[in-house]
């Protein structure tokens, strides 16, 4: 075989009409035996994470601690500087008056929170990301419009040209391609 | 085994169905014509001549509000009508109303997610963008109004070579962190919402400057399962944060007032009812802009009747809410005992600014009872005359509230009259040409509405399987 000739693949992609004939896909591919699999849609889709075998994010426990450290910081902020950096008198007040202290607190919490949440997300799904082989399919801009796409990566222990592609043909998509890596 | 049939979806026959007034999208559209019909306002469409004349006019205003601005940082703020003792005058009226406006596009994009209601998908996006541009506006306020913008950074707690710290027990404060908080997280909540579309709009666009531009701001997103999921988890964890600060934000605001001891300003019931006045303010600010946009774009579409009436609920709902809290100010000031307060009533009453109190009660209470008659609901017109109503509503109130306190407090020879100079005005009437010529540069460079969200809400959305 000319194999070395050949441009090095990243996978193989078949494109799907409808979201439930990716998800019945998605699940036979899973049944199959292969792992790694990504799918490609225009719009969320419940339970395609789950028929990927992709099933929890730690996000929500990032979020967490962003917002403790939020709240923490905030608080420790203006204990110290009131009691500590910059003590002054305010209507007799003590200078730990915490009550005072809450409203910040709080807008610090949920600072923190929104922050993790935001860039936490960002870097899972490891974006910025310029240049992904996906994006090699033409038709791949369609996965932004009405088109599902599934991608079973070379990678994976189970992959070959050959077969996989046969096997992908079985699931009835409207085209299997070949990703260039 | 994922037991599906394709055939009963993706069929265009299915998807029709009867029209009605209950509609959150029109029957008949699929993915590819939802998609392409609001990707096409932003991408193909030439921008048409009443766009120029809209965004030149709004233009005009800003400019206005450039000059204003300028000739303040100059001259000081002695160029404005406040004087003791009414040392806030337009310029907090201002900063209240704008933040209050901004308030009902983190509750549609927020707290109407959490309670699933699909309607707001079709506004949400547009609504946000107010939501940022309203609090660009209400910053403009307070910022000038310390007299020294270039000081503006000691506001916040960083070390310094002068060796001092802000005063945390200050609602002053607490308001540089409530508002600097919120414009963080609705600016990030709209982005967020904003990655997939941009990724559409690099698909799709033809040109390459916005194949690049988009594709920059898209950041490289493909739509990958793994990434749905996270991003629906930080969605709708942003959702649940930004839920809990938008009721915060403008409690704090009130807080300026309730923690002074100014008669008319010392009351706990301020948090709610500046609360309620801000989501009221913000929904007739949604229709005031949702009305000519759908009317303009052709978006009828997608910004149904029903829309249209369930924003003119809430406002019938919250204006209840504000009138209560009309109610039961006036109903204190004589059950407290308290004759100043007794007295700062009987002044909003009959005293010299009592024309624009009964005003207010007109557009506030009296004229959107109307909102009762399903006529009216209904009708286009007459909701879009009843939102601005509102507006100015909502504008007076606050008016009300700052400058009849402040100008008669407790020692009559300590009183004085507040008088608006042309620069009031101009300062004013700039930041509403600011906000529009935003919106105009937003409707055009920008999806308005969430394409990604909108197909969720196609009938061939829906996955059905069994395992």
């Amino acid at each position: 075989m000319a194999e070395p000739l050949l441009p090095p693949v990243y996978g193989l992609m078949a494109e799907f009409e409808d979201p439930n004939q990716l998800v019945a896909a998605a699940h036979r591919v899973r049944e199959a035996g292969y792992r790694r699999v990504d799918a490609y849609s225009p719009l969320p889709i419940e339970e395609l994470h789950e028929a990927i075998g992709f099933h929890h994010t730690r996000l929500p426990l990032i979020v967490l601690i962003g917002g403790i450290i939020g709240c923490l910081s905030g608080f420790l902020l203006q204990l110290w500087v009131s009691a500590a950096a910059y003590p002054i008198n305010i209507a007799g007040k003590p200078f730990n008056s915490w009550p005072a202290f809450i409203p910040v607190t709080f807008e610090c919490t949920i600072l923190g929170a929104a922050l993790a949440a935001v860039f936490g997300m960002l870097a899972l799904n490891g974006l910025p990301q310029p240049y992904h082989p996906v994006f090699n399919v033409a038709r791949f801009a369609l996965a932004s419009r009405n088109r599902f796409f599934l991608c079973i990566e070379a990678r994976d222990k189970q992959f070959d040209l050959a077969e996989t592609r046969r096997f992908l043909e079985t699931l009835e998509p409207r085209e299997v391609t070949v990703v260039a890596d | 085994m994922a037991d599906v049939h394709p055939s009963q979806h993706g069929d265009p026959a299915n998807t029709v169905n009867t029209a009605g007034s209950r509609d959150v999208i029109a029957p008949g559209h699929t993915f590819g014509t939802i998609t392409d019909k609001i990707s096409s306002i932003v991408l193909t469409q030439r921008t048409s001549l009443g766009w120029y004349l809209g965004f030149l006019t709004a233009g005009a205003f800003a400019v206005l509000l450039l000059i204003s601005l300028t000739y303040l940082t100059v001259k000081g703020i002695g160029i404005w009508g406040n004087d003791i003792p009414v040392g806030w005058a337009f310029d907090i009226t201002n900063f209240v109303w704008w933040i209050g406006i901004g308030h009902a596009g983190t509750l549609i994009s927020a707290i109407l997610l959490l309670l699933r209601q699909t309607w707001r998908t079709s506004i949400n996006r547009f609504a946000e963008a107010m939501t940022l541009f309203a609090v660009a506006c209400a910053g403009i306020f307070p910022l000038f109004h310390t007299g020294r913008p270039w000081l503006a950074y000691w506001l916040f707690p960083y070390p310094n070579t002068m060796g001092v710290w802000p005063q945390f027990r200050s609602p002053l404060i607490w308001d540089v962190f409530a508002v600097s908080t919120y414009a963080t997280v609705s600016a990030l909540f709209w982005f967020v919402g904003l990655i997939p579309d941009l990724a559409t709009l690099r698909d799709r666009s033809q040109s390459r400057v916005g194949r690049v531009i988009y594709g920059m701001l898209a950041m490289g997103w493909r739509g990958s399962a793994r990434h749905w999921h996270r991003y629906e988890t930080a969605y709708l964890l942003l959702a649940g944060i930004a839920t809990p600060l938008v009721v915060s934000v403008h409690t704090v605001v009130s807080f300026d007032f309730a923690i002074a001891i100014l008669p008319g300003w010392h009351t706990t019931i301020f948090p709610p009812y500046f609360v309620a006045g801000a989501i009221y303010s913000g929904f007739a600010m949604v229709l005031t802009l949702a009305i000519p946009i759908r009317a303009i774009y052709g978006l009828e579409d997608f910004i149904t009747l029903r829309h249209l009436q369930n924003m003119a609920k809430v406002m019938l709902c919250t204006g209840l809410i504000v009138a209560y809290g009309y109610t039961i100010e006036a109903f204190m000031s004589w059950y407290g005992g308290n004759r100043y307060e007794g007295f700062m009533m009987w002044n909003r009453w009959t005293g010299p600014y009592a024309p624009f109190y009964w005003a207010l009660i007109a557009c506030n209470v009296v004229i959107p009872q109307l909102l009762w008659l399903r006529r009216i609901r209904t009708s286009v017109p007459a909701l879009f005359i009843l939102s601005l109503i509102v507006n100015v509503g909502m504008w007076l109130e606050r008016f009300i509230i700052i400058v009849t306190s402040l100008s008669r407090d407790f020692t009559p020879s300590a009183w004085g009259m507040f008088r608006p100079t042309f620069w009031d005005w101009s300062t004013f009437f700039g930041t509403i040409g600011l906000f529009v010529m935003l919106i105009f540069l937003f409707c055009r460079f920008l999806p308005m509405i969430s394409i990604f969200e909108m197909r969720t809400l196609v009938p061939e959305a829906k996955v059905e399987h069994e395992i």
